[in-house]
């Protein structure tokens, strides 16, 4: 394949991981910067999320379209409840303790992994695009439903934005993330506060997850990667940075497309790990995150 | 920093309890002690070995990237052990199976094998799979002198790189595969090859055996893509597939296979070369699943058939029924839950090699391992029928490898029909050593 359509392939394959990158590394980046907890189960969220899409869209017949719709709108509910009720029972019995919360977390890991592997199965097993259109290129076929990630990835990030700049629950959100002591003298319900933004952060990953489930698979092993890679973004993006988290997603998203098609995948793992080291010596808060106080 | 909610407090935990031991925890430890001692399990057998049941550790990967085949190797095992003990047992002692999980993963099938030597202390270790973990639990049943009788495919156990104590006496390997494959590949596929592979031990022996096995039969292997294990999307490799290309080979394994099929359906849409795939990549996975109709009229080697053939055996017919699968190779009652049948015969098969070797030696305990490795070295040919229900095979016992018939099947209204058998004979080649030279 020539040099032309090659690069275009790569950037079009960088662009749809960097789409689902941004969505959940996202919800990372939420919980740290509003709650100050390192979510190592935030891979298993975005698992469940998948596991569930499969779940709801074999359950209802029709056209794929209204399984695929119907999982966009519960799985991530109910990844919300759990990440809820999980938040209720372990973390704030641990007073949101930095170091507790990153044991307490990976234990979640290791318990969600352990009951999808119990009530789902090893398998992995498909979920059907609501659309299948395949786009002809000269050169190559590419996937349409592939392209409709993109856009709805920028959709979703954009309301995000718009909630956290422009609504009350944004402010109260910032304000908690600003001064949380402060915030509660003020009348903010702050452990209610860090309720919803821990289900919020778990959401974003699910739904990204549903987004993703029509073009790979679900499968229970599946939360390790997007982990790894989420915190490769917010470290580079800067924790609790909107801008930030997006940038770089896009930024490792692109970059893994490109290298590892031109060059080699492992290449490109090195290449962000790098990445992640250089922006920690030299400006550890991140591209765009603040210096902390 | 200060520990003020007290998680690194030992003072109040019972670790530090002033108290210690009471009389009453002690006594409470000594009747849960009598109460095991009695408890099923620790039933004392009072001619000892004469009747004690012969114990198998089944190296399962419950949980990984081969959990599905390790499920499916369960039931099947299950289904041969109750057969067999139905029959009498081996030795007229009944057999009981111990399962452990290794995670599929090398180190800790080195850890498992030490555990059924030592611990469990099970005649035999059995049952593994996946290339990688045979490879690195291989020098642990070396050193503890326990038989280890996996049921992989990897070349190896074949190739002598491993030791005296492992056997792959009910499944093909890859090497012979290949071989007996490629005429049929050559002849109706194509000439000019691209090789698709995963990038550990199972893909490298694809990798060195297809290019000389194909130039044999007058075709090229024109292109050679490595793709790490642990990949989950595949389109930013096609590029690499030459243009020329008249068939592409592919052999994936673990839960990403679907995906590739599909990026390769929206890849190529119906201007595809020919396809010639391992069923590996689809094994555990329903045909007919969404995105798949692009493998219509396709390939794949099958080492048993997932479908049920027209000229079906009675015995392949009545193995199908011990291990519950329906004529689509799918779990009996739940047609979602597809098996591995091109693999999982290999665990039925092997057991009754087993079965054969330890009446061969008189088997009665460990101490008769040795026995063991040379009884089973010593058996040439296991006919087709109940117990080797996939076909006839020869044993090498040079190199502890069996040959059998390979099946190739073609995709049609979503499901697979053998339309080639290959002969014991294609998949023949020289030794390149001897097992049996190794002291035990």
């Amino acid at each position: 394949m020539h040099f032309g359509p090659h690069l275009l392939l790569a950037a079009l394959e960088g662009l749809v991981t960097s789409a689902v990158l941004a969505l959940t590394a996202l919800g990372l980046s939420l919980v740290f910067g509003v709650m100050r907890v390192v979510n190592v189960a935030h891979g298993e969220f975005f698992m469940l999320g998948a596991v569930l899409a499969w779940a709801i869209s074999t359950a209802i017949s029709g056209h794929p379209a209204l399984g695929f719709l119907a999982a966009l709108v519960i799985a991530p509910l109910i990844v919300g409840a759990i990440a809820l009720v999980a938040e209720r029972l372990v973390l704030r019995r641990l007073n949101y303790n930095p170091e507790a919360t990153i044991v307490a977390t990976i234990g979640m890991l290791y318990i969600i992994q352990q009951l999808a592997l119990s009530f789902y199965g090893p398998e992995a097993r498909p979920v059907e695009p609501p659309f299948s259109y395949r786009i002809l290129l000269p050169w190559f076929g590419y996937s349409g439903y592939k392209l409709s990630i993109i856009a709805a990835s920028a959709l979703l990030l954009i309301a995000t934005w718009l909630v956290l700049t422009r609504t009350r629950i944004g402010l109260v959100m910032r304000a908690t993330q600003y001064d949380s002591e402060t915030a509660q003298a003020f009348g903010i319900a702050v452990g209610r506060v860090y309720g919803g933004v821990f289900a919020l952060g778990a959401m974003l990953a699910a739904i990204a997850a549903v987004l993703i489930v029509p073009i790979s698979q679900a499968h229970y092993l599946m939360g390790q990667d997007p982990l790894l890679l989420s915190f490769i973004v917010v470290i580079i993006g800067g924790l609790g940075s909107l801008r930030g988290t997006v940038v770089a997603a896009v930024l490792i998203g692109l970059s893994d497309g490109i290298i590892s098609m031109f060059f080699s995948p492992t290449l490109a793992k090195i290449i962000a790990t790098l990445l992640v080291a250089m922006v920690l010596v030299f400006r550890p808060q991140g591209l765009f995150g603040t210096a902390s106080r | 920093m200060a520990d003020k909610n007290g998680f690194f407090d030992l003072s109040k935990t019972a670790f530090a309890s002033k108290t210690g031991l009471t009389r009453r925890t002690a006594l409470k430890g000594l009747a849960a002690g009598a109460g095991l001692a009695v408890a099923p399990g620790f039933v004392r057998y009072s001619q000892a070995q004469s009747s004690a049941p012969i114990k198998i550790g089944f190296q399962s990967h419950r949980t990984g990237i081969g959990a599905a085949y390790g499920r499916w190797y369960e039931k099947t095992t299950a289904a041969a052990v109750k057969a067999i003990n139905a029959a009498g047992g081996i030795n007229g002692r009944q057999v009981e199976v111990i399962i452990e999980d290794d995670g599929t993963d090398p180190g800790r099938g080195a850890e498992v094998v030490g555990k059924f030597a030592t611990q469990h202390k099970t005649d035999i270790v059995y049952g593994t799979l996946f290339s990688h973990v045979v490879i690195g639990s291989a020098p642990a049943a070396g050193e503890n002198k326990i038989p280890y009788f996996v049921v992989s495919e990897g070349h190896h156990v074949a190739s002598t790189k491993l030791n005296r104590y492992v056997f792959q006496p009910g499944i093909t390997d890859v090497k012979s595969q290949i071989q007996s494959m490629a005429p049929w590949i050559a002849a109706n596929a194509g000439k000019k090859v691209t090789q698709i592979f995963p990038d550990f031990a199972f893909g490298y022996d694809h990798r060195d055996y297809l290019p000389p096995a194909l130039k044999a039969q007058g075709a090229d292997v024109i292109a050679q893509i490595a793709i790490p294990p642990t990949e989950s999307s595949f389109t930013k490799y096609f590029p690499q597939i030459p243009p020329e290309t008249e068939v592409i080979y592919h052999v994936m394994v673990g839960p990403a296979v679907l995906t590739f099929v599909k990026e390769l359906g929206e890849f190529y849409g119906s201007n595809r070369p020919q396809l010639f795939g391992f069923i590996d990549s689809l094994e555990a996975t329903d045909i007919n699943s969404p995105g798949l109709e692009f493998l219509d009229g396709s390939h794949f080697w099958e080492g048993s058939p997932r479908y049920a053939q027209p000229d079906d055996s009675a015995a392949q017919k009545a193995y199908r029924t011990a291990v519950g699968i329906d004529d689509n190779g799918a779990a009996v009652g739940d047609p979602k839950d597809v098996s591995t049948a091109a693999h999982m015969f290999g665990c039925w098969e092997t057991l009754y090699v087993v079965k054969k070797a330890m009446e061969d030696a008189g088997y009665k305990g460990p101490e008769d391992r040795a026995k063991l490795v040379e009884a089973t070295e010593a058996l040439t040919a296991f006919a087709e029928g109940p117990e080797h229900p996939q076909g006839a095979k020869t044993f090498n016992g040079k190199i502890h490898q069996c040959f059998g018939i390979q099946n190739i099947s073609k995709v049609e209204g979503g499901k697979l029909k053998v339309v080639h058998k290959t002969k014991i004979e294609d998949g023949l080649y020289e030794a390149e050593g001897d097992y049996t030279t190794q002291a035990l």
